[in-house]
């Protein structure tokens, strides 16, 4: 019992870091209709200016304050710059586009910082607390309150404020939304910007425990398209919820489904994606879209 | 007063030319028809003049020359834009559709007074406020794509075949709350309809397009009246 109590919340601890990186997926594609294959890059980017300032002496949460700031403004110059040639196009083109920009950035990642391990320090302290003979650790803890938080105030955003209408409206159909008045261009800079901050959040979180590397977050991005997938791409608490699913199913299958082991596990979310939409091509909580003819 | 003055629009997709001058005045209050065959021009001139097609000639709103301006900033001016199949937000619900249409506007009270006003004039979408666009009729969209127009208190409407693909009873439902809004608002109008009859309406006056070119312009009495306006557009 107290094994599969164990597995079940590190599963939710590293769901939590899956959640991040869909959540950031989520905003783009609310905001601009596209799904973002670079936004496990561009965090670890964000990652990587926040560890060189901490090597050069710069406090830890100074640092990540300045990285998640160079990431809003990434982002948005992402959108400006680059995707902005694509979005009204084929939709396809723009998915291998950011295909290449995460090749890009990997590429750059790995020149300027090399690919070797680099230690990046934590903000939560590893010593475990331990209740009903769980030992969690802080860490966990924090990794999963931060996600909680996070979760909260996107569902605000979208549901609750003027700007998440916006960003919605746009995302839906740019066109009638500047027919209406909606600045299209420097509301889908203002979505990408928050992904991107969204991501660096994430990357943060998560590279005390993997070490910072420039393919850091490519397993992430694995598990995060699935638990977009399988939560449904209009519901951030749905993704939220899958993405958990997913790290709790996948500790608990390597430990206790003999032939999956911890080779196999990365086939888990899969198998769960493939029978979820059998029955509901939604995702667990996507709304259905309607086409009328 | 004029409030829209076209002058001699050009416009083309590519190599192929789809507006070879095309002029249209229209007057504080006033409504004008545009009139034509299937690729005559009328849905490129009211794209023209909402900014999401690039033109030749001058477009002046108010007094000023807006031709080049993005669409959003078209719309800050007071001028929305009802586009052919209806441009709703289908994913956004009914409720939604109309506060984005209110997006500019920082009145509260005012906001909420309109949507009322949207909902009492089509009652059909105070019963789906919450429903999502895209679950609405055809008509309910098009009632929801002029309800949206009007939250933005426009000045000027531009209509593109509100009555497209309506069953005719709806399609007049439709004209009578637009010739509603009309009177009661007095926004001027720029309205494209192949159904002429519709059209006549609410318009006062219209103009005829072949291939991009505008070829008679009249008020709707005298062009009822003449022959070849009956046999192409009113059927005999």
């Amino acid at each position: 019992m107290g094994t599969f109590v164990q597995l079940v919340v590190d599963g939710l601890s590293a769901g939590s870091v899956y959640a991040a990186i869909a959540l950031a997926i989520v905003l783009v594609h609310s905001a601009t209709g596209l799904i973002n294959f670079a936004q496990g890059g561009m965090a670890v980017l964000s990652v990587y200016i926040a560890w060189w300032l901490t090597t050069r002496g710069v406090p830890l949460i100074v640092a990540l304050l300045v990285s998640i700031v160079f990431s809003i403004a990434f982002g948005a110059l992402v959108e400006r710059y680059l995707m902005r040639r694509f979005e009204r196009g084929d939709p396809d083109t723009a998915v291998v586009v950011t295909i290449g920009l995460l090749t890009l950035i990997t590429g750059v990642a790995g020149w300027l910082w090399t690919y070797n391990n680099q230690q990046f320090p934590s903000l939560f302290s590893l010593d475990t607390v331990s209740f009903l003979g769980v030992s969690v650790s802080q860490r966990s803890l924090g990794t999963t309150a931060v996600i909680i938080v996070v979760m909260a105030a996107l569902q605000g955003l979208f549901l609750g404020t003027k700007l998440g209408l916006a960003l919605r409206a746009v995302a839906n159909n740019p066109e009638s939304a500047a027919f209406s008045g909606l600045p299209v261009g420097r509301l889908l800079m203002v979505g990408w910007g928050l992904a991107a901050a969204l991501g660096a959040v994430a990357g943060a979180l998560v590279a005390p425990q993997l070490t910072l590397t420039p393919g850091m977050l490519d397993n992430a991005l694995v598990y995060a398209l699935a638990a977009v997938i399988l939560g449904g791409l209009t519901s951030p608490v749905g993704v939220v919820v899958a993405a958990w699913l997913i790290g709790v199913l996948e500790n608990l299958a390597a430990v206790y489904v003999p032939f999956i082991g911890y080779d196999l596990k990365v086939a888990v979310p899969f198998i769960l994606i493939f029978v979820v939409l059998l029955v509901r091509p939604q995702g667990l909580f996507g709304r259905k879209t309607v086409v009328r003819v | 007063m004029t409030l829209l003055e076209l002058e001699d629009l050009t416009a083309s997709y590519g190599p192929v030319q789809v507006l070879d001058g095309v002029s249209l005045s229209v007057p504080d209050n006033g409504a004008v028809g545009i009139l034509g065959a299937n690729g005559a021009g009328k849905t490129t001139t009211l794209r023209a003049i909402s900014g999401t097609v690039r033109t030749g000639g001058r477009i002046v709103f108010d007094g000023r020359d807006i031709r080049g301006l993005r669409p959003d900033q078209v719309a800050a001016l007071g001028i929305a834009h009802v586009p052919e199949g209806r441009g709703t937000l289908g994913d956004l619900t009914v409720r939604d559709n109309l506060r984005v249409g209110a997006y500019l506007r920082r009145d509260r009270k005012g906001i909420a007074e309109d949507i009322d006003f949207c909902l009492e004039l089509f009652p059909n979408l105070a019963d789906r406020i919450t429903s999502n666009a895209s679950a609405l009729s055809g008509g309910e969209q098009q009632m929801l794509a002029v309800a949206r127009a009007i939250m933005s208190k426009p000045r000027l409407l531009l209509l593109d075949e509100a009555s497209l693909g309506l069953a005719p009873s709806t399609a007049k439902n439709v004209y009578d709350a637009i010739r509603h809004l009309r009177l009661t608002l007095g926004i001027a109008m720029v309205v494209v309809e192949q159904n002429a009859n519709l059209a006549f309406t609410l318009v006062d006056s219209a103009t005829v397009l072949e291939t991009g070119r505008s070829v008679l312009t009249g008020t709707s009495a005298e062009l009822k009246g003449m022959d070849e306006i009956r046999r192409a557009y009113l059927g005999g």
